[in-house]
């Protein structure tokens, strides 16, 4: 709350409702910092118990505790390098493609009118709707399959041999398929922020003499800098525990070349039932992706939270 | 020399006729299953792609046949709505606190909030599933309900608070002084002027509702099963199935694109996070 | 207040179905295979007979319905009445006390029919824990067209070089025609199912009788050689991501010349509806090499019913039904007699079935000659011709199926791949405690 020094209302009354305000604060938040706590500290201390445990459901009535060894065999597992490399390619480039064809696409639907905007805008966010598992299985069966795709029949009509993309390019195609669905939301966002750009400013940079590239390097790109960083925050979040995309198309393989944190972890949890390795897993996974976090506020997270 | 009127027109059919195979490029794949759900299984598989056949409504009569889509679909509107009603429910007066009444914690308390959703689902699915189990609630849609508010929430409460953020404080600090007590300052002061950023953080709280995969199919099994289960009941490693899972797919995304479709411009809105002014 | 009213009308709404039930109902869970679908259509005429028992479908893919049931059954969830699951889950989850043993079956049901292979693989101790839906092995489908016009002729028990000549002879990628289709897809009960069978014929074995893993041996070489080499030469693109279904697809199609697979699929290549070549499919055994033992796998799907769950005596009557002679007879009668459930019985096999199924004699004498206790040419510690019947085999078949399918794509020499799975298994064995 900010009182400015020219604040002309009684102090008397200032304090009276700041001091009502600060209790009714801290009692309107604590419903919901209670819950997120519940729904935090009660599965995390779970797993941890389970972490330090030896518990495979196939067989639950053998549970001894082993100490760190979960950590150990899941951080020497042969996918875990692999997987914690692919999980920052993945989110990085999907990162990457979300918001320079993001600002790219938007930038050319708002530069003039021209005939169906509307219609190429609701075209352009709609796979934003669909489901993860459907969008996966849609790209696998209709789109990237080397017989019976669209692009085996694209590559087919070019005279070439067709790709068998999930592989041959398991990494690059599950980020097509992720990068399909959140680009959208990358445009949508980033396209309402063009919108609210000052035209007069714009048309006052052109008469000046500044050139359409100049313009949106020195004047478009400062303006969308704050939903930039919403889009790289907010994606990051959902990229970080990609999972359906990978499950569906390629399962992980072949070998650890598609295998991400996540799916590494259902792979201990779901295929392998060894839920102590799991919930090790898990852990990993938490402190990876705070560090991320950490990371990604220092970056951008002065934007995000104060006030331009 | 071309005139600044031609020029503009010219201008306007070139950037018109690259949006527009932008957006069909990004489109396709849907257009492609919508296509895909009316042929038959065999002209499904066919190459090259067919774009011209006869088409079918096999593939819906098969649903239709197999499996109750209403009870699905129901299901997924109930857990949806109900979810997103209970999320604001919370998230609306925690907003309103940290909006207006921020402290040094505010923002620590945020960020926190925001990093609850890094905890990879599959990490905890033994945890829930065990608490589920104890309380009774496997394949009950008020497990979903809970769990849905529980993973929406940081988002929700963040949107929330960005979009008070932008309302300023005089406005509250007057219908305060007039004597309105704290319900009467948020019912009649502060909901009506967040409308329009409120209705958006539903619609994308709807929207992630309706999608979720990951709890809806493992911790449901008929009663409670949403439209994500359906899906899943239709692809299969034996059998033919294309077409027939391009029909379910339809079916299953229709709804939650058609309410997009008509709501975008709300959506937007919400979506700003107060980036947009 | 908007919001309130309605989510207590959501509340409401929740509260509501509880009051429903009066009658029983079972929750059955099954997998998303045509035999099944049909059971649930079929399902229909049950009610009719037993008005006081409702069923209610879960129909899922094969992976995630495992996932599933071992969740629910492991936890004690109670979530399901009916499970549908194969011959390694009802072994091992028999023995853990995880499933009603099918005790006091009626004289009307004959349990004696069953094939005893099939009813051995589904039993422990001799206690038969689950009731044979469907019953598969592995057998060769080629195209007799293709063959005849190439002047080729399939030997009754061909041996995988045999196989791999004739995939030379009639590989034409041009024409959109692939010399043979065989499993590529990463999975314990996918790729590894299809090289088990290959490795068991060149005279391999998973462990030795100590359970040290054997892979770096000269029969795992061989065998992987083999099968990625001829794969990659005159298989189709994409091998590596085609499981059952999309060969299937593919065979269909009129794009694989040869193809095995399980023994599930003659009714589906033979079905006009759904093949273009239904009229030039030939059927012959698996292919052997060193030995035929353990060449053809044997699996069987089977309906079981959890200790945990409410309705114990419905479920049983329920799996009963769909395993009785009694529905043969009815899908006989609906579906056409060629689409009667496989495998499990001998009273199946009737002059009529014979006749009207062209996949059903190497089917009955493959199904008759596995021995599931004797797998392979060398002794084993274990039971299983295509899977090891341990906790630890998916986790292991899991890891080296992902192995041999980079084998395939050339991510890695077959070398590579068979030092990786020997290392990745012998790893599992010591954490099981199997290996010191």
């Amino acid at each position: 709350m900010t009182t400015s020094a020219l604040d002309t209302s009684p102090p008397a009354t200032q304090t009276k409702s700041r001091k009502r305000g600060l209790k009714i604060g801290w009692f309107l938040v604590s419903p919901s910092v209670l819950l997120l706590l519940l729904w935090m500290v009660v599965p995390l201390a779970m797993t941890l118990y389970f972490s330090t445990i030896r518990y495979n459901l196939l067989y639950p009535d053998e549970e001894s505790f082993v100490g760190l060894e979960n950590f150990e065999y899941f951080l020497t597992d042969p996918g875990f390098m692999p997987g914690a490399l692919n999980t920052l390619t993945l989110v990085g480039s999907v990162l990457l493609i979300s918001v320079v064809f993001g600002v790219l696409i938007s930038a050319l639907l708002e530069a003039c009118e021209f005939w169906g905007r509307g219609i190429v805008r609701v075209m352009l966010i709609s796979p934003f709707f669909i489901m993860p598992t459907v969008s996966a299985l849609l790209w696998k069966n209709l789109i990237f399959h080397p017989v019976s795709g669209i692009l085996a029949a694209v590559w087919k009509f070019f005279g070439a041999q067709p790709v068998d993309w999930l592989a041959q390019h398991p990494l690059f195609s599950i980020i097509m398929i992720v990068s399909w669905q959140w680009l959208p939301f990358a445009i949508l966002l980033l396209m309402t922020a063009m919108q609210s750009l000052d035209q007069e400013q714009k048309e006052a940079a052109r008469l000046e003499g500044a050139g359409p590239i100049a313009i949106f390097w020195h004047l478009t790109l400062p303006h969308l800098a704050r939903p930039i960083a919403v889009v790289v925050m907010i994606e990051t979040i959902f990229l970080l525990s990609i999972f359906a995309e990978i499950f569906t198309t390629t399962s992980g393989g072949p070998g650890f070349e598609s295998t991400n944190l996540a799916y590494l972890i259902y792979n201990q949890a779901l295929l392998q039932f060894d839920v102590g390795m799991a919930s090790a897993g898990g852990l990993i996974a938490v402190v990876i992706a705070n560090i991320a976090a950490l990371v990604l506020i220092r970056l951008i997270g002065k934007s995000l939270t104060d006030k331009q | 020399m071309l005139t600044l009127k031609q020029k503009r027109s010219l201008q306007s059919l070139l950037v018109g006729c690259a949006a527009w195979l932008i957006a069909g490029l990004i489109f396709f794949p849907i257009f492609w299953m919508v296509l895909t759900s009316f042929k038959t299984e065999l002209a499904a598989f066919a190459t090259p792609p067919q774009f011209i056949f006869t088409p079918t409504l096999e593939n819906y009569l098969h649903i239709n046949d197999r499996s109750d889509y209403f009870s699905y679909a129901w299901n997924s509107v109930l857990i949806s709505f109900a979810a997103t009603a209970l999320c604001m429910l919370v998230a609306v007066p925690a907003a309103y606190s940290m909006a207006f009444f921020e402290t040094k914690r505010t923002k620590g308390t945020l960020l926190w909030m925001l990093s609850t959703k890094m905890l990879p689902p599959v990490g905890v699915l033994m945890p829930i599933y065990l608490i589920c189990k104890s309380l009774g609630m496997l394949d009950s849609r008020l497990a979903l309900i809970v769990i849905y508010t529980l993973i929406n929430l940081p988002i929700v409460i963040w949107m929330v608070y960005t979009y008070f953020k932008d309302i300023p404080v005089d406005i509250l600090e007057a219908a305060r002084l007039d004597g309105a007590t704290t319900l009467q300052e948020i019912s009649r002061v502060l909901l009506p002027i967040a409308r329009g950023g409120l209705a958006s953080t539903m619609l994308l709280s709807l929207i992630l509702c309706w999608n979720e995969a990951f709890w809806s199919l493992n911790l449901t099994s008929s009663a409670a099963a949403p439209l994500t289960a359906l899906v899943a009941s239709y692809s299969s490693p034996e059998g033919l199935f294309w077409a027939k899972l391009s029909a379910v797919s339809t079916l299953a995304c229709a709804p939650i694109l058609i309410l997009g479709w008509i709501s975008q411009k709300q959506l937007v809105r919400g979506l700003s996070f107060g980036a947009v002014k | 207040m908007n919001k309130l009213s309605l989510a207590l009308a959501a509340t409401a709404c929740l509260a509501l179905p509880g009051l429903t039930l009066a009658a029983e109902t079972l929750t059955i869970a099954t997998v998303n295979n045509s035999d099944m679908i049909r059971m649930q259509r079929l399902s229909k005429t049950f009610e009719a007979e037993h008005p006081d028992i409702k069923l209610k479908w879960v129909v899922l893919e094969e992976n995630v319905l495992r996932q599933r049931l071992t969740t629910d059954i492991a936890t004690q969830g109670g979530q399901f009445d009916v499970l549908t699951i194969g011959m390694y889950e009802a072994s091992l989850w028999g023995a853990k006390g995880w499933l009603e043993p099918m005790t006091d079956l009626s004289a009307e049901y004959d349990a004696e029919d069953i094939f005893p292979s099939v009813r051995d693989g589904l039993s422990v101790k001799g206690q038969l824990y689950a009731l044979p839906f469907y019953a598969e092995s592995s057998i060769t489908y080629y195209r007799t067209d293709l063959f005849k016009d190439a002047g080729l002729k399939m030997p009754e028990h061909p041996t995988w070089t045999q196989m791999a000549n004739f995939a030379a002879k009639l590989h034409a990628p041009d024409k959109d025609q692939y010399g043979i289709c065989l499993r590529g897809k990463a999975g314990w009960g996918e790729n590894m199912a299809l090289i088990s069978t290959v490795a068991n014929a060149f005279g391999a074995r998973w462990f030795d009788e100590n359970w040290k893993p054997e892979f770096t041996g000269s029969e795992w070489t061989s065998a992987l050689n083999f099968y990625v080499d001829t794969l990659s030469k005159y298989g189709p693109p994409g091998a590596s991501s085609n499981g059952f279904n999309e060969n299937l697809a593919l065979f269909n199609s009129g794009k694989c010349a040869m193809w095995v697979d399980a023994s599930v699929a003659g009714s589906f290549v033979t079905d006009k509806s759904q093949s273009k070549v239904a009229d030039h499919v030939g059927f012959t055994f698996a292919p052997i090499q060193a030995t035929s033992k353990g060449s053809s796998w044997l699996y069987s799907w089977a309906l079981a019913i959890p200790t945990s769950s409410k309705e114990k005596d419905a479920a049983k009557t329920f799996s009963m039904w769909a395993t009785s002679k009694a529905y043969s007879e009815l899908v006989a009668k609906t579906d056409g007699i060629a689409n009667v459930p496989p495998g499990t019985r001998a009273s199946t096999y009737t002059d009529a079935y014979m006749a009207a199924a062209p996949f059903a004699k190497v089917t009955l004498e493959s199904l008759k000659s596995i021995d599931p206790n004797k797998p392979t040419l060398k002794p084993v510690p274990y039971v299983g011709v295509q899977l090891v019947t341990i906790p630890e085999f998916q986790a292991i078949g899991t890891q080296v199926g992902k192995q041999f399918a980079a084998a395939l794509t050339g991510g890695m020499s077959v070398q590579q791949a068979l030092q990786g799975a020997q290392t990745a298994t012998e790893r599992q064995m010591k954490r099981a405690g199997y290996l010191k």
